[in-house]
């Protein structure tokens, strides 16, 4: 079952950017793309934890601030030939409004 | 749903490497575009044709070279059809012919037939044992003769001819070589490096006969002797004929295609027919024939973005390096050594070491270098003479390499080939040779690119990009793919950081968007390399008008402080010239307190380090901070770092000015400027230098005439010290020309490039002529430092702290409370 969570206005996402929500189970990344699609994943980049949030968004894709590895927004893949893979978790944007429903088991610190 | 859209026909004559690098270009940039089949008279995938020396020496297996398997054609939907030889090209109808009578349309063709070896006209060459060394048919040919037979005899002492005589050795053959020169390798060798060569190779047993000419193959069912022009005669059960190879085309010839030295095509690889294209060692070139590896896979580039008609990359051409694959001998060439009456020669000879480096200059440029017995700056002669580097400025010490010139970095190791396994080359990562070779053979990785991004290996700070070039020239046999001469600002794009630069100018481009769409960007929204350097170029040309596109900023530059490993941030309060007051530190004490900052640290800069704080309290931090008035100190930025000072003539016995003074005044100018890279500055106050201005970007050493300037130094990954640009009588003159310096660095260098590297590239006396020589342009360049100045001078932790520029960044969007 999915529970849908209002968490803010697809404005206050700068395109090409992302913003964090704050969960007990640690921050989730929102990422707005250049066509305006959002995609949501844990904050945790999963070579050494950077946060994926802060990095440079291009197409579908994320680089982490760290040390450059490069996360499909939509899969939470690495892009080869590096591995490892980030949990992520549905999220949408009606009318302006961006849904999040959040993965519990996803959702570790 | 339509069976299938009709696609265009790509037929390629050819499975070699060449024709198959580029169908693999092809399919990266247009995998749709074409039907592809692929023709190849052997009866085998594509093989990596530069490692048969290494089989027939018996160190690899044929697997271990197979680059394309019979899955891989079938995986990417190309037809293969080996073992079948093309006997026609019919232009007219656009087919071509099997030999077996069977025609093949196609729409557009592909030729690349490779060459053959030349087989001399002797008596006897068509008797059994007597074969080139161009195939694997070849080599299974000599192992079965080593097996059978006991006396080889190889004819030419050029790279292939050596590395056979060495297979055949190490198979147990007593092997002659027998060369028609008094040097061996003459094409790549000169006399001395070569008599070096041969001595080593008598050594391991190697007999050779030279300067000599075969005249005859003696024998009547088999080869039984050679025989010389000077009447004298050798036993031989095996001849090998490795003389040369020949641009192999006649079947192009044949179909009235323009040909000379081998099938002539354009820029562009297109022959003289434009649906046919050609690549690979059967086309000549700008006159120019190859027969390496290294230009084959700059020809398949350019042919297969013309194929995925994307048709902006020109071939111009390439210059080569070789490497004899023979394991134990460090020898290495490139470029052109024949001595001349407008070049100079820098040689070193150690006989007892067995080393011998000759180094040709033409025009300050590198052209040419023999190294015998120490290979290990190959690469970095090599890219220098690609770069067409200045190299006056280190010529004294040009001959004992990078090492010595401090551009080897930390890791002064020396032969990769005398390494174990587990030598670490890349400290930054952690990589190891063995990871390094593991990953070059599995992954069947050709270019530094190719192993930076699986190994991780020289990604990072890149000073061991010389020993990783070396491990794949020692993996592969010195015929890698060397990075291209001129080098793509990244992946997205085939140009240059200079092009980019030039047509930012000429096309009057104002956004990011604009200049990926008119330099025909090959990826949506570039990536994390391109995007920041497009954003510096275009806020260092068009300053006040362009606007800063955050997105495209590192989060250092976007936040105005550090990133740091647990995603905390690091805050550096400007303290200028390094000088600061009770009151300022009472607020730094008070911010780190309330704010539970864990650590404080003094940085090499001269600064107050305030390290892990939290990226939410950064506003709240920067207004405790503007409150008792200090600003940013840029301490994350492309910009303006700091300007390091001694005390100087106002407390020192020693000072000759006010060197603090002089800082202060600088930094104040300076300070919030864009440039390529970071820019550190020193000012000390006499030549005791108790500031380290000799290895700053750009350092001041007052004497008491006045103020030398120096730039250009390194005191990092390298260690470089200053370059002396001029003398100046007056601190406004100093501020005048440190200050059009850095101009022209903004206006020229490359995103990233320190200072040092772009006086490397440009060359010193081409800086000091247009910054201190000619007075017009100095002044020209400082106006146009102080026009951008005034819209780059605003503390952005002002504006955010208490303007809430960008207030989106430093808040959560939301915060949940899940169950």
């Amino acid at each position: 079952m999915t529970s849908w969570i209002e968490i803010g206005a697809l404005d206050d996402i700068p395109r090409l950017g992302s913003r964090v929500v704050r969960t007990p189970g640690g921050n989730i990344a929102v990422f707005r793309t250049e066509s305006d699609e959002v995609f949501a994943l844990d904050d945790r980049c999963p070579h050494k934890g950077g946060p994926l949030s802060q990095g440079i968004v291009h197409n579908k894709r994320v680089t982490c601030p760290l040390h450059n590895f490069v996360i499909e927004l939509a899969s939470g893949q690495a892009v080869a030939p590096d591995e490892g893979c980030t949990h992520t978790h549905p999220a949408k944007v009606e009318n302006g409004v961006v849904w999040l429903s959040v993965r519990q088991a996803a959702a570790v610190s | 749903m339509l069976d299938k859209v009709i696609k265009q026909k790509l037929v390629v004559i050819g499975n070699g490497m060449a024709g198959i690098r580029t169908v693999e270009a092809l399919l990266e940039r247009a995998p749709d575009l074409y039907d592809i089949t692929v023709f190849g008279s052997e009866p085998y995938g594509n093989y990596n044709r530069i490692l048969l020396s290494p089989v027939l020496a018996g160190e690899k297996t044929v697997d271990d070279i197979m680059l394309n398997t019979v899955d891989w054609y079938e995986d990417n939907n190309i037809t293969l059809r080996k073992g079948e030889t093309i006997s026609m090209i019919d232009r007219r109808t656009c087919e071509v012919v099997t030999d077996a009578g069977d025609r093949v349309p196609y729409d557009r063709l592909l030729i690349a037939t490779g060459s053959n070896p030349i087989m001399l006209p002797l008596p006897g060459k068509e008797l059994p044992g007597v074969i080139g060394f161009r195939d694997i048919y070849d080599v299974d040919r000599m192992i079965k003769a080593s097996t059978d037979y006991r006396n080889a005899v190889v004819i030419g002492g050029g790279l292939l001819g050596l590395e056979a005589a060495n297979g055949l050795m190490k198979r147990g053959m007593n092997v002659t070589v027998v060369h028609l020169l008094d040097t061996l390798m003459e094409r790549q060798l000169d006399p001395v490096a070569g008599g070096l060569l041969r001595k080593s190779l008598e050594e391991r047993g190697m007999v050779f006969k030279m300067p000599a000419q075969t005249q005859a193959i003696l024998g009547e069912d088999r080869v039984t002797g050679v025989r010389f022009g000077d009447g004298t005669e050798l036993p031989a059960d095996l001849v090998v004929m490795a003389v040369g190879i020949r641009p192999n085309f006649e079947l192009a010839k044949k179909a009235g295609l323009y040909c000379e030295r081998g099938i002539v095509v354009s820029d562009t690889m297109q022959t003289y027919d434009g649906r046919i294209y050609a690549v690979g060692e059967c086309v000549q070139h700008r006159r120019q024939t190859y027969g390496l590896v290294a230009p084959l896979f700059d020809q398949a580039k350019v042919c297969a973005n013309h194929l995925a008609m994307k048709g902006f990359a020109t071939y111009d051409g390439s210059v080569t390096s070789t490497k004899l694959k023979v394991t134990g001998i460090d020898l290495f060439s490139a470029g052109d050594f024949a001595p001349g009456p407008d070049k100079e020669e820098i040689v070193l000879q150690d006989a007892n070491r067995g080393v011998y480096k000759r180094i040709i200059l033409k025009d300050k440029k590198i052209v040419g270098a023999v190294l015998y017995g120490d290979t290990i700056d190959g690469p970095w002669y090599f890219q220098h003479l690609r770069d067409g580097t200045d190299v006056s400025h280190m010529r004294e010490r040009l001959v004992f390499g990078a090492a010595n010139l401090g551009e080897g970095g930390v890791s002064g190791q020396n032969s990769v080939a005398a390494m174990s396994d587990e030598t670490e080359i890349c400290g930054c990562n952690g990589v190891c040779k063995g990871a390094i070779v593991k990953a070059i053979s599995e992954k069947k990785l050709f270019t530094l690119d190719d192993v930076r991004a699986h190994t991780k290996a020289s990604s990072s700070c890149g000073s061991c990009t010389g020993l990783v070039e070396q491990v794949l020239a020692f993996t592969l046999g010195g015929d890698y793919s060397a990075a291209p001469k001129v080098k793509p600002l990244c992946k997205c794009t085939d140009h240059s950081h200079d092009d980019v630069r030039r047509v930012i100018v000429e096309q009057q481009l104002k956004t990011i968007p604009a200049v990926m769409r008119f330099m025909e960007w090959k990826t949506l929204n570039g990536c994390h390399s391109c995007r920041p350097a497009l954003n510096y170029y275009l806020l260092a040309t068009w300053p006040g008008e362009y606007r800063d596109d955050q997105q495209s900023r590192f989060i250092n530059e976007r936040v105005h402080a550090n990133i740091q490993k647990d995603g905390t941030y690091s805050v550096v309060p400007r303290m200028w010239g390094g000088v600061t007051t009770p009151s300022e530190l009472r607020a730094i004490a008070d911010v780190a307190e309330k704010f539970n900052i864990p650590t404080v640290k003094v940085t090499g800069g001269q600064r107050i380090d305030l390290l892990g704080v939290k990226k939410e309290d950064l506003p709240a931090v920067w207004a405790d901070l503007n409150d008792a008035g200090m600003v940013s100190g840029h301490a994350y930025a492309k910009g303006l770092r700091t300007v390091k000072t001694c005390v100087g003539s106002e407390w020192c016995r020693f000072g000759t000015q006010d060197s603090t003074g002089l800082g202060v005044k600088l930094e104040k100018f300076m300070w919030g400027s864009w440039t390529p890279a970071k820019v550190k500055l020193g000012v000390s106050g006499c030549p005791r230098n108790c500031a380290e201005a000799t290895c700053k970007d750009v350092g001041v050493v007052c004497v008491d005439s006045g103020y030398e300037i120096h730039f250009a130094g390194a005191a990092g990954l390298h260690i470089k010290g200053t370059e002396f640009l001029t003398k100046v009588e007056t601190e406004d003159e100093c501020l005048e020309v440190i200050v059009a310096l850095t101009q022209l660095y903004r206006e020229e260098g490359w995103y990233l490039e320190r200072m040092y590297k772009w006086c490397d590239r440009v060359g010193l006396e081409q800086i000091r002529k247009r910054v201190v020589d000619d007075i017009t342009n100095r002044k020209a360049l400082f106006g146009r430092f102080a026009y951008s100045q005034q819209f780059a001078q605003t503390d952005p932790w002002a504006e955010r702290a208490s303007r809430g520029v960008d207030r989106n960044e430093f808040a959560p969007l939301a915060e949940l409370e899940l169950a």
